[in-house]
């Protein structure tokens, strides 16, 4: 589904990317560690489309199209989505009007017509169960005065709602109390589908308990530096990211 | 600003403006210039009686010793008031009774508008149009239906002739003569505009709206607005306006005056989409209006609400005077400028009787190269005890080239008072759009609803019909304004 190779990026000038490669297939779920400053954040700007985050080299493949053409309109419409790790506020705009415009342009670039508001609205209530959210917050403004986790569910409600190809998320975990991650974790985990993808992005080891994945990724300085199973990650969290950076150290001095 | 952002704000102003047809129509107009004969002309072709005519020769007395203002943060353009015309009206039948005496021409001009001047095509007749062309009232209807319930929406011209004694009592008597130059310029010559009266503890059944179309070049338009709500009336008043696009810079300079006695209550809304000017700010409207209402009565209240996207330069501040105690005046309102155009605008309160309670809710949008001024007074009088004010002022700026700047006055001679003034300047976030583009929407229509949902509050108190009309509006003329 996803191709990415030999992907450079830099943003204000600085490299971040330095040469990543990655493959998913329709139906897996990839995690992302790194220490901070790794380019793991980037790499979701980068795949939705930020204008601040700049490809200077190398080719993102969507289902064989090119992604990097794209604008990010156009990325979301053929199903990128990115989990925000901080999601903004949008005052005076509800969210449900929102969805409402997001599905509509969509639909539009596939061809469809307008969402009926009866199928719009049975949606709506059906999804916001699976991230226990609440009617009210659906109708609020656009994450206006939601606390940090109310944020992140509305990230995975849209996700829910919009029902993306490729799903990003980018450290959807950060901040979040166990109790919400595992609202937030139980979300994601029945929208996995074999039609779909997810690029899981985190620091901790913690939120891979709950969404797990078919394989783990370790970014180091813009480059991933080993892949593996779910128990990678388990290794990480055991013996820190300081033995990724003295063996990618050690890789780099050969 | 990215170089994305500086080709979409590019794209922004070659947005057209889409009222900008004009109408071939065979006109009556007046000479050229100013002079105590063109008010004497004037006067004359509407059959004024006498102490109408005395009336406006006093005010132009006052026109002509008067100088122009200097505290406006934009530079004043030269008018040259003796280069326009001051009187311009479709030819056509003295007086028109039904629609079919309407020249079709004006029909398919107030239709292409929007503006239905047919009763039975109106859903319900929820909303009595008076439709103002250049100098003269076109047609006003549901004129029988109001006057079932002692309602009158006439023209300007018709009060005159009908209801001398209510015009003669009321007219000047909230914007005097010698309010300001443009003020006295619009007692001089005004042509025509709407009159409404509502009798004592009248509710009016339907929403009341004047349309106004400059069409004719050269000419000003010179409208004027009396709406009087006797004790414990309501009613609500929506205005609209466009006007052709030409090269030339014409002048619009009305005078809106409110009487609410005792327990009335007047809503004022105002849609204003003159033509702004090209994207060099050739051409557009002036728009220099004076709006203000007196609450006269106890009790009464006043509300302004405002949304103006149109003209190169908007100058009003629609007012209220709090004179009966307990009275109420608001003040909403959102103005946008883009490309060249330049609003300064804002509100008046004076506060003057007992326990009376200010509400202003300002929201300057800018883009382009425009510049938006909020500029508001509150003023609380000695004898104004308990007396409150709550004023906020926000600003939105698209791109990195327009200005916002606030001008808040206050002056207070009561201890008692309390006054509240909050006061934000954003900037449409990149981190906003990307949220918006990335969930698929297109960048414009992202900031359609950002501008929307920030406007919010404000759209929130205008009917209905025209809260849409008015989102789609701010959406329209912000097309290609991305940054």
């Amino acid at each position: 589904m996803l191709s990415i190779k030999k992907l450079h990026a830099e943003v204000e000038g600085k490299e971040i990317l330095k040469g990543l490669d990655l493959e998913i297939n329709a139906g897996e779920v990839h995690a992302i560690m790194g220490p901070n400053g790794s380019g793991k954040s980037t790499l979701g700007n980068v795949l939705a489309g930020r204008e601040s985050y700049e490809v200077t080299e190398g080719e993102v493949l969507l289902d064989g199209r090119d992604l990097l053409e794209l604008s990010p309109e156009d990325r979301a419409r053929e199903g990128v989505f990115l989990a925000f790790q901080y999601p903004v506020e949008i005052p005076g705009v509800s969210n449900i009007n929102f969805l409402k415009t997001a599905i509509n342009e969509i639909r539009e670039y596939k061809g469809l017509p307008p969402v009926e508001a009866r199928d719009f609205l049975n949606m709506v209530k059906e999804k916001q169960k699976l991230v226990e959210f609440e009617a009210k917050l659906a109708n609020r403004s656009l994450n206006e005065g939601f606390s940090g986790g109310e944020k992140k569910r509305n990230e995975i409600f849209q996700l829910a709602m919009l029902q993306p190809k490729l799903a990003i998320l980018d450290e959807t975990d950060s901040g979040l109390d166990i109790d919400a991650l595992r609202i937030v974790a139980r979300g994601v985990n029945q929208l996995r589908s074999k039609d779909n993808a997810f690029i899981v992005i985190t620091h901790y080891q913690r939120l891979l308990e709950y969404i797990v994945p078919d394989f783990v990724h370790v970014l180091y300085n813009g480059r991933i530096v080993r892949s593996g199973t779910k128990e990678l990650a388990l290794e990480l969290e055991e013996k820190g990211y300081d033995w990724i950076k003295e063996t990618a150290g050690a890789e780099n001095a050969i | 600003m990215s170089t994305k952002d500086n080709e979409l704000l590019k794209e922004l102003t070659l947005e057209e403006y889409k009222y900008g047809f004009t109408t071939d129509i065979e006109m009556d107009i007046a000479p050229i210039g100013l002079t105590e004969d063109t008010v004497r002309m004037i006067s004359a072709k509407k059959n004024e009686p006498e102490w109408l005519l005395e009336w406006r020769l006093k005010a132009l007395r006052h026109f002509l010793q008067m100088d122009m203002p200097t505290w406006q943060n934009f530079d004043h353009p030269a008018v040259s008031f003796q280069d326009i015309s001051y009187y311009a009206a479709p030819k056509a039948k003295p007086k028109l009774n039904s629609l079919d005496e309407v020249d079709p021409e004006l029909l398919s001009t107030f239709a292409k508008l929007g503006i239905p001047l047919d009763e039975q095509k109106v859903l319900a007749g929820v909303v009595a149009v008076d439709a103002v062309f250049d100098s003269v009232s076109v047609k006003t209807t549901f004129r029988e239906k109001l006057k079932e319930q002692g309602v009158i929406f006439c023209s300007f011209g018709e009060a005159v002739q009908e209801h001398p004694e209510l015009v003669k009592q009321y007219l000047g008597s909230v914007v005097p003569q010698t309010d300001n130059i443009y003020a006295a310029l619009n007692s001089a010559v005004f042509s025509d505009g709407s009159f409404v009266y509502i009798p004592k503890g009248v509710r009016c059944p339907m929403e009341l709206s004047t349309y106004f179309r400059i069409n004719a070049e050269n000419t000003g338009q010179f409208e004027r607005t009396l709406i009087i709500a006797d004790e414990g009336a309501y009613v609500s008043y929506l205005e609209g306006c466009t006007a052709p696009m030409r090269d030339e810079n014409q002048l619009h300079a009305a005078v809106v005056e409110l009487i609410a006695l005792k327990d009335a209550e007047i809503k004022y809304s105002t849609v204003q989409n003159w033509y702004p000017g090209d994207k060099d700010g050739k051409g557009g409207i002036y728009n220099f209006v004076t709006k203000r209402g007196i609450c006269k009565g106890d009790n009464s209240k006043i509300s302004w609400t405002q949304v103006e996207t149109g003209s190169a330069i908007t100058w009003k501040y629609p007012g209220v005077i709090l004179k009966g105690d307990n009275s109420v005046g608001e003040f909403y309102s959102v103005a946008l400028t883009r490309n060249r155009q330049v609003a300064d605008t804002g509100t008046k309160m004076i506060h003057l009787g007992k326990n009376t309670k200010s509400k202003i809710i300002s929201k300057g949008i800018s883009a382009g190269h425009s510049h938006n001024s909020y500029r508001g007074l509150v003023k609380i009088a000695a004898g104004a005890e308990n007396s409150r004010n709550f004023t906020q002022c926000d600003s939105l700026l698209i791109g990195d080239r327009c200005g916002a700047h606030t001008f808040p006055y206050i002056e207070n001679r009561n201890k008692s008072a309390k006054l509240e003034h909050e006061a934000t300047t954003s900037k449409i976030g990149e981190d906003q759009l990307f949220y918006l583009t990335q969930r698929g929407i297109d960048p414009e229509k992202a900031v359609g609803l950002i501008v929307n949902g920030y406007a919010k509050e404000v759209l929130n108190q205008l009917p209905m019909e025209f809260a849409v009309e008015a989102q789609k509006l701010l959406a329209i003329s912000l097309e290609g304004s991305v940054g």
